[in-house]
């Protein structure tokens, strides 16, 4: 076909589906496709993830290219899975049935997948198979017959290096000449979900095709074993864990400073120059102080963020998150959580959304209720503001054994609490609601290290990064504007000797709450913090800042940490702090958790448990050190 | 079928969940007796069966976890899947190559 005649592109597009199993670099293979045009939005009904995007074939028709959820066949274990079954079956109203089923698979490890080739078969519908990461497959030495393994399949066999540029080229080449072949006529639907006997009949039919068409290396890849001899050594593989994980978190202090810095010195030149450009009065006021110092305290994280994701981004490409979770599965087991959970809580250190959606994994129920309800008590990187801000004003800045900094200490301290104490109440849940509850099986595949791709990670960085200033331009700014509303209205009358917020709503709110909230040691400026800190947690910094910057009539919040240290005792501050690991103060998360369970109960029982153990804890920690003369 | 062997010398049907860390053989049965977390017996072995254990394929037990020597990494044929001793014991091995 030749370019001037590509009258195609104008009809409907085809309806192409991406199926694989874990592992097989299916979503890596979705990216290189469709790159920049794709979509992310949700099943309806259900919170689970839909990719789709668009791509151009060669001969310009235009595919659109849906990714589904991982499976080793269409049995539908998990919500995840059943909503591969249903796409692939074409019995999802909302989704029109697939003209091809592209399934995608390691070609270093087929044996899995060429099962899930031939369950896939029995479904009518025209199937290709693509053999992805096959420059991988070559160095090791593995050698794969694909006219053999075509003929013997009876479907399209294809080569694609979704990671390497142009390396899905012959994939799109083939696409079309696929679609011209095949697409015509949708066979008889013969599947039926597989029985015992059936996967086995299958299993055996997939190594036979193997054993003809494709010729292994005598060695497997000895980089994976030998990495594997020392990170998976029992005890130095557990030591080798907790180390990575120090590392990360004192990496998230140190490298993220200097851009820190230079976010709000930006930041901080940008309210002086509205402060010059505009009159004095109200608009200045909420421009500098409700606008840019507000939007400015968040955006200034985006540094630690994005370096804690980089952390797990690269984990989990590398393949060692699969490794975490084996090591993590007796220790976890013994808090009654399963050894999937550890995926999900470590991505609830980044956020407690991606985190409480990540338990999707798991496919037991109770298990994943009890993941859900521990998640948002591990420390996610809104604290960081939170905690940033106030290590940094109360506690010192030296170093104790010669190394460690006291400040990175203290952060680790904090993370620490939320750890233990997420298995602390995993443990409580396990004895009081379930426990007649057994260990549910643990079986993972463990795949074979590869090394993170730039353009995989850099992606993932990006998708982050947007979610985050979206969030900060959205219901931070509103909140921010609300905060400054509150505490700028109504104006103080005529001959007013006290500052002005002193008269404001915000004043009223925040001793409305004083009876309530003294006892663990907080004043009314905190108070008022906490209010829109619910909306979103590392809000309330920017809420201290407008609340003390206003009152004392400062204009640079910058100096919210110098305020901090004048105004707070050091009782008042490690309340503050003790807080944060507990309380539920994000309602972003709480309504995911609603979602997720599809229950209002499990997320009031969510939010009544964080706050019980937010006050008790708060006000031992506070009463504690008023007696240890911190008060 | 098989009976559920108890010797410990490597011979005969011996359960991948009893087997030491470094043991390679083969598979002679999948026999789940219980169910476990909610799971019939039957799904069990489908799983099993998904994740490649089934009738003749090659097993070596390449690391065992440090609390109870639990859970086991386990080469199966290409592929490696991590799985608890519980659920192993119902992989009976031989270390024999079948015929």
């Amino acid at each position: 076909m030749t370019a001037t005649a590509a009258p195609l592109s104008t009809d409907s597009p085809w309806h192409f589906a991406l199926v694989g199993t874990p592992n097989s670099g299916k979503t890596a293979l979705f990216n290189a496709l469709t790159g920049s045009r794709q979509k992310v939005a949700n099943y309806p009904g259900v919170t689970i993830e839909r990719k789709a995007g668009l791509l151009q074939t060669p001969a310009g028709r235009s595919v659109n290219l849906i990714d589904l959820p991982g499976t080793y066949s269409l049995r539908g274990r998990s919500p995840d899975e059943e909503i591969t079954r249903d796409v692939v079956l074409g019995r999802l109203a909302s989704e029109s049935a697939p003209d091809l089923l592209m399934c995608v698979a390691d070609a270093t490890n087929l044996r899995l997948a060429m099962r899930l080739v031939l369950e896939l078969k029995r479904v009518g519908r025209p199937l290709m198979l693509v053999l992805n990461m096959f420059d991988l497959a070559q160095r090791r030495g593995v050698k794969i017959d694909l006219a053999r393994l075509s003929a013997e399949l009876g479907i399209p066999v294809v080569t694609a290096i979704a990671v390497r540029r142009n390396g899905t080229e012959e994939l799109l080449r083939r696409m079309d000449e696929i679609a011209d072949a095949h697409l015509a006529a949708p066979g008889e639907n013969t599947w039926r979900p597989p029985t015992a006997s059936d996967l086995r009949a299958a299993q055996r039919e997939a190594d036979r095709i193997i054993a003809t068409a494709v010729a292994m290396p005598a060695r497997p890849d000895t980089l994976t074993s030998r990495l594997d001899a020392v990170l998976l050594q029992p005890v130095a593989g557990l030591v080798i864990l907790l180390a990575l994980l120090f590392v990360m978190f004192q990496a998230v202090f140190a490298w993220a400073r200097p851009l820190m810095d230079l976010i709000q010195a930006g930041f901080d030149s940008l309210g002086v120059i509205a402060h010059d450009a505009l009159p004095e009065g109200l608009l200045q006021s909420f421009i500098q102080n409700g606008v840019i110092s507000g939007v400015g305290s968040v955006i200034v994280f985006l540094p630690q963020i994005l370096i804690l994701f980089l952390f797990i981004l690269l984990l989990e490409d590398l393949g060692y998150m699969a490794r975490a979770a084996f090591l993590m599965d007796r220790i976890m087991g013994s808090a009654g959580l399963h050894g999937r959970a550890f995926i999900p809580l470590l991505s609830s250190f980044a956020c407690a959304i991606p985190g409480i959606m990540a338990t999707r994994v798991i496919d037991n129920k109770r298990d994943r209720l009890t993941t859900i309800l521990v998640a948002p008590l591990m420390t996610c990187s809104a604290r960081i503001p939170v905690y940033t801000l106030i290590i940094s004003a109360f506690i010192p800045d030296r170093h104790v054994w010669g190394w460690v900094n006291l400040q990175g200490l203290v952060m680790f301290g904090l993370y620490a609490a939320g750890i233990a104490s997420a298995l602390g109440v995993s443990a409580v849940a396990k004895y009081f609601f379930w426990n007649e509850h057994e260990t549910p099986p643990f079986m993972l595949e463990l795949p074979d290290y590869k090394l993170p791709r730039v353009r995989s990670v850099a992606m993932g960085l990006y998708t982050r990064a947007k979610l985050f200033l979206k969030r900060a331009g959205t219901t931070i700014f509103s909140m921010m504007v609300l905060i400054w509303f509150l505490a700028s209205f109504p104006r103080p009358p005529a001959g007013a000797t006290e500052p002005a917020i002193n008269y404001s709503l915000a004043a009223i709110i925040g001793h409305a709450l004083e009876p309530v909230l003294a006892p663990v040691g907080f004043n009314w400026q905190i108070n008022v913090a906490l209010i829109p800190g619910m909306a979103a947690r590392e809000v309330a910094v920017a809420a201290l800042g407008t609340v003390y910057a206003i009152e004392g009539g400062k204009e640079a919040a910058a100096q919210i940490g110098q305020a901090l240290a004048n105004k707070w005792t050091l009782a008042t501050a490690l309340a503050v702090l003790v807080w944060y690991i507990f309380a539920p103060q994000c309602a972003s998360t709480l309504a995911v958790i609603r979602r997720e369970t599809g229950s209002w109960r499990f997320m009031a029982i969510t939010f009544a448990y964080m706050l019980a153990l937010a006050y008790a804890a708060s006000f031992i920690t506070f009463h504690v050190a008023v007696a240890l003369g911190a008060g | 079928m098989a009976k559920n062997g108890h010797s410990l010398n490597g011979h005969a049907h011996l359960p991948l969940g009893r087997a030491p860390c470094g043991f390679s053989g083969w598979i002679e049965a999948i026999e789940v007796r219980e169910g476990g977390g909610g799971l019939s017996p039957a799904e069990i072995e489908n799983r099993l069966l998904e994740l490649g254990f089934v009738e003749g394929a090659h097993v070596e037990i390449l690391h065992e976890g440090v609390f109870g020597r639990d859970p086991i990494a386990v080469r199966v044929n290409n592929a490696t899947i991590a799985l608890r001793r519980h659920e192993a014991m119902a992989i009976l091995t031989t270390a024999d190559r079948p015929a």
